[in-house]
């Protein structure tokens, strides 16, 4: 036998041997575990806020921290900073590059950061001592379209993307701290862990990897979903994360347990999620789907309970504030919407 | 030689196939019954779930204001 073949051989060994674990641990559902609890019952949530400014697709949103600002991206070439409660617009930023596809807000709100087609992390600094808005680092270094980015902290930045890996970045020097590789197909989206340790990836080759931010190793993959995965976010205790993906369905994965605690799935629904997130306690999933609606999903017991209608176009990006008061949701039909 | 560079991307395959069958793992029953638990115990402190009352939301309305 070739080296290539018995390689290849205990490759699928492992893959046997990690299939048993996980069977060996599903002594139970989180179905069965949550039988008697008692159901979320119908969540409605009213459009409180339309933030209108934008001129084409909004493709990213991002929350700050203080829950009342945000920013959001879109391929009119703009970064727009929010006042969520007043609606005016802080900045309006531009793009050197208009194919934007993501955009984040740094936790201590002093600057922002986007990318797109151009394969560049941009680092907007939002509080200059002149007053203005400029790009203070252009990260450079993927060989594919930027995905997703998110801030550990003013000095680091994790991107993901189209060229099948994800990065550390040291915005100081510009240069790739760490690269994870490993997924075979464009990386999507990626969600913090809540204690900044680790992160969760999410790929066109319909896995996700949960990644150790300081070493670089993938911990551990997941697979179940049998189209590309758009969105991933993590559990706010930091046990678990959910996926969403081309195929019409959301799941729920634990860590700790290695496999799919939950599908959310209903025959009615036939198109993509696009976007994830979970509510403070992590007992409500929002989903945004390609149909123009969000879907309010009961985490524990994989029911839906709530459906918000409102945008004249695909949902394209969410997000919940993190004192957990109010959800964001951005469309391809330019606006945003602030909901609770 | 593209048959060296299969056996190289192989050898790192099964490595990280290794290292993910190697973690340690814990029961379904256990980790639903801890979800569960989190969403529990953080109920209360979710607006979204319980519903915010017009009083503390600060995205009520925007009412005009008028001097009495």
């Amino acid at each position: 036998m070739s080296e290539l073949e018995q390689l290849r051989q205990e490759a699928e060994q492992l893959r046997n041997q990690i299939r048993d674990a996980r069977k060996a641990c599903n002594d139970s559902s989180l179905s069965q575990i949550t039988a008697g609890l008692d159901s979320v019952g119908r969540i409605q949530m009213r459009t409180r806020r339309t933030l209108r400014g934008h001129l084409a697709k909004i493709y990213a949103m991002q929350w700050a921290t203080d829950s009342r600002l945000l920013v959001s991206a879109s391929q009119d070439g703009k970064l727009i900073i929010w006042d969520s409660y007043s609606t005016n617009k802080i900045h309006a930023i531009p793009l050197r590059s208009s194919w934007v596809m993501t955009c984040a807000y740094a936790p201590s709100g002093s600057y922002a950061a986007c990318g797109g087609l151009d394969n560049i992390c941009s680092i907007y600094s939002l509080k200059t001592r002149e007053g203005n808005v400029r790009v203070t680092r252009e990260l450079s270094g993927h060989t594919g379209y930027l995905s997703c980015c998110r801030f550990l902290d003013d000095s680091q930045i994790v991107t993901s993307s189209g060229d099948t890996t994800c990065a550390l970045w040291d915005i100081e020097t510009g240069q790739q701290t760490t690269t994870f590789t490993g997924h075979t197909g464009d990386v999507m989206s990626l969600s913090l862990s809540p204690d900044s340790r680790t992160f969760v990836s999410g790929a066109c080759d319909a896995s996700s990897k949960l990644w150790d931010i300081r070493d670089g190793m993938c911990r551990q993959s997941f697979t179940g979903h049998v189209s590309d995965i758009n969105a991933v976010i993590f559990f706010p205790n930091g046990n678990a994360f959910t996926t969403g993906s081309d195929d019409a369905t959301c799941r729920l994965f634990d860590l700790r347990a290695d496999q799919e605690l939950m599908m959310y799935s209903h025959d009615n629904i036939n198109c993509g999620i696009t976007s994830v997130a979970f509510s403070k306690s992590g007992r409500l999933l929002l989903a945004g789907y390609d149909d123009f609606n969000c879907n309010v999903w009961d985490t524990l017991k994989g029911e839906r309970a709530g459906v918000l209608a409102g945008h004249d176009n695909r949902v394209s990006c969410l997000g919940i504030s993190s004192d957990g008061m109010a959800l964001a949701t951005g469309s391809w039909d330019s606006f945003l919407r602030i909901w609770n | 030689m593209s048959g060296s560079s299969n056996i190289v991307a192989m050898k790192k395959i099964v490595q990280q196939l290794r290292f993910e069958a190697n973690i340690n793992r814990v029961k379904v029953s256990q980790a639903a019954a801890e979800l569960q638990q989190f969403c529990i115990q953080n109920a209360l402190q979710d607006p979204l779930l319980t519903g915010v009352s017009s009083s503390t939301n600060p995205f009520r309305t925007q009412k005009v204001c008028s001097f009495l």
